[in-house]
């Protein structure tokens, strides 16, 4: 092949590479700005909007003019009365007592199937997922069914049962990914040097699985946050959580702006959340590093 | 918070069974309480397992349970699935549920598709934040942002087409990560030998990567086809009034009575998620960890 001839070929393919390029990452970018980035921002934008008459945004046009005037209603309407904040609180309550629990009942789990023979462990997994296969709304009726005999149905408890219940899963995968890779030749060290049972886990084997526990808690506190259906359907009147406070300004009062500005809120925290685990999982992780 | 103890570092058949109780001593030098520790964690992790399926199990139970009240079981009896087959609602909402779950699920394999192959080749910048942040935020931020743009932007009258565009936003993401890591798995250089063969980059796509990422697409699509069967929180949003999917309405029935007929269409459904997301992982392995 003459050189000129090579050349051709280089930018012949340089170009349908281009074109190939374009083609594979244009169409989803697309469409994922117009229904997902589009109508995030949004949502920005309607927090600060009034409301309608007939319930969702006030017109943009009123009498053919336009009309742009921005309020901070909504915010002082959140800031202005302590219920809001209470439930924010009691959310993150909620939350945090969920991610504690899955982290409990997972560990074990998450151990015995790390520690299982390769073959075994697949099918373990697959136990696991399984259940969460099934619709979340089945999941949560099964609760209704199991603690309505109790007389628990519409407590707390009912709602906290059905968020572990809900998200155990999403501990359990993370810390079990973080116990396989540790290396056994670590606890047998410190059995030579003499440390129990207790010691060795404590010592050793907690703090190297931290990262699994950062990553399994920001996968079980970000949704349970945000969750209305489990509180709604389990939950008493007095166990509201920033889901339902949505939902019904969306669905029954119809004051868009104030959902909104509560959509937003939720978003921020959640944000901040997942910062703090992202930061967490790093900063353990590179003292894991140190360790081994 | 419960922590159990660890197992000893290699498993040591015929330790001494100290009738499961957690050995927490400072064992003495080269103690091997093998028995204990791992019965416990046995019984620990039995106990989480019976904790993910007994709730599941009574919902099938009842099902067949010749009794109107969930409450005690009566006799066997297949009435209420012979209902639901007569019941006109629930035969348009499993329609309806079926005909979103094929479209959605096809458009989102294509584009999730194009999305994968993207991130893995080109590593673009924006395109995982757009694909994989809906993945990860509370599902209720992406309903309402949706129901916001639909009705505020767009004056589109809810229904089957908003249903549509929820169900394909939400996963693409999961497609994408399924087909990326299909293409991760191989080996680049069989795809710069079909370059340097002279083959196109749509020759190269036709005849090399398709028939590889074929597997991962067909994984993609049924497991997008459950994540819109069974989507709930989103879907609720984004429906309106005139089209009912199988979530919306066993929510709607939930809410006013709890009957056995809930519990038969639950047990279909689970039936049908289970061996769709089955027959999914035979296609990928990983698939069920990228649902999770």
């Amino acid at each position: 092949m003459t050189s000129a001839r090579r050349r051709f070929w280089c930018i012949s393919n340089l170009n349908s590479g281009k074109l190939a390029r374009w083609a594979v990452t244009l169409p989803p970018s697309l469409f994922l700005v117009v229904f997902f980035l589009l109508p995030a921002l949004i949502v920005v934008a309607a927090s600060l909007r009034e409301p309608g008459e007939f319930g969702g945004l006030a017109p943009l046009f009123v009498d053919g003019a336009f009309t742009h005037a921005l309020t901070l209603d909504s915010y002082r309407f959140f800031f202005g009365d302590t219920i809001y904040l209470e439930i924010f609180v009691k959310s993150f309550f909620i939350a945090l007592l969920t991610t504690l629990i899955c982290i409990a009942l997972a560990y074990p789990l998450a151990w015995l199937i790390a520690r299982s023979p390769k073959r075994r462990r697949d099918l373990l997994v697959l136990l696991v997922i399984l259940p969460f296969a099934s619709n979340l709304l089945i999941r949560v009726y099964a609760w209704i069914l199991l603690l309505g005999p109790l007389n628990l149905l519409y407590t707390p408890v009912a709602v906290v049962a059905g968020m572990v219940y809900v998200h155990l899963p999403f501990m359990v995968l993370p810390l079990y990914t973080n116990l396989e890779k540790h290396d056994p030749a670590l606890l047998e060290a410190a059995q030579d040097l003499g440390a129990g049972t207790w010691t060795r886990f404590w010592r050793v084997t907690f703090p190297l699985s931290l990262p699994g526990i950062f990553s399994g808690s920001a996968l079980v506190f970000i949704p349970v946050l945000g969750m209305f259906a489990i509180p709604e359907l389990l939950g008493g009147t007095g166990d509201l959580m920033i889901g339902n406070l949505i939902k019904e300004q969306f669905l029954d009062n119809r004051d868009w702006p104030f959902g909104a500005t509560l959509s937003l809120l939720l978003t921020v925290a959640v944000l901040l959340c997942a910062g703090l685990a992202t930061l967490a999982a790093k900063k353990s992780f590179k003292g894991t590093e140190a360790v081994t | 918070m419960r922590v159990e103890p660890p197992p000893p570092p290699t498993p040591r058949p015929g330790g001494g069974g100290d009738g499961g109780s957690p050995p927490i001593s400072g064992s003495t030098r080269l103690a091997r309480p093998g028995g204990g520790a791992r019965l416990w964690l046995w019984a620990a992790s039995l106990g989480v397992y019976a904790f993910l399926y007994l709730p599941l199990a009574v919902v099938v139970l009842f099902s067949f349970n010749d009794s109107v009240l969930n409450a005690e079981w009566v006799g066997f009896t297949t009435r209420w699935y012979d209902r639901l087959l007569h019941d006109g609602d629930m035969l348009q909402a499993a329609a309806n549920s079926l005909l979103i779950a094929m479209v959605s699920s096809s458009v989102a394999t294509l584009l999730g598709a194009m999305a994968g192959i993207a991130m893995q080749r080109y590593r673009p910048r924006l395109l995982p934040f757009l694909a994989l942040t809906p993945v990860a935020m509370p599902e209720i931020l992406l309903g309402v942002s949706l129901l916001l743009f639909f009705r505020q932007v767009l004056d589109l009258t809810l229904g089957l087409t908003s249903i549509l565009i929820a169900h394909v936003t939400f996963s693409i993401g999961f497609v994408a990560v399924i087909v990326r890591s299909r293409l991760a798995g191989m080996d680049e250089s069989i795809f710069e030998a079909a370059r340097d063969l002279g083959a196109t980059p749509w020759a190269t796509f036709r005849r090399i990567t398709l028939p590889l990422i074929l597997p991962a697409l067909a994984a993609g699509f049924l497991m997008a086809f459950t994540l819109s069967i069974d989507d709930f929180v989103i879907t609720f949003f984004v429906a309106g009034v005139g089209v009912v999917t199988l979530p919306l309405q066993i929510y709607s029935m939930i809410k006013v009575a709890v009957t056995p007929e809930v519990n038969a269409v639950s047990t279909l459904l689970m039936l049908l998620t289970l061996s769709v997301v089955i027959l999914a992982a035979r296609f990928a392995p990983d698939t069920l960890k990228a649902k999770a």
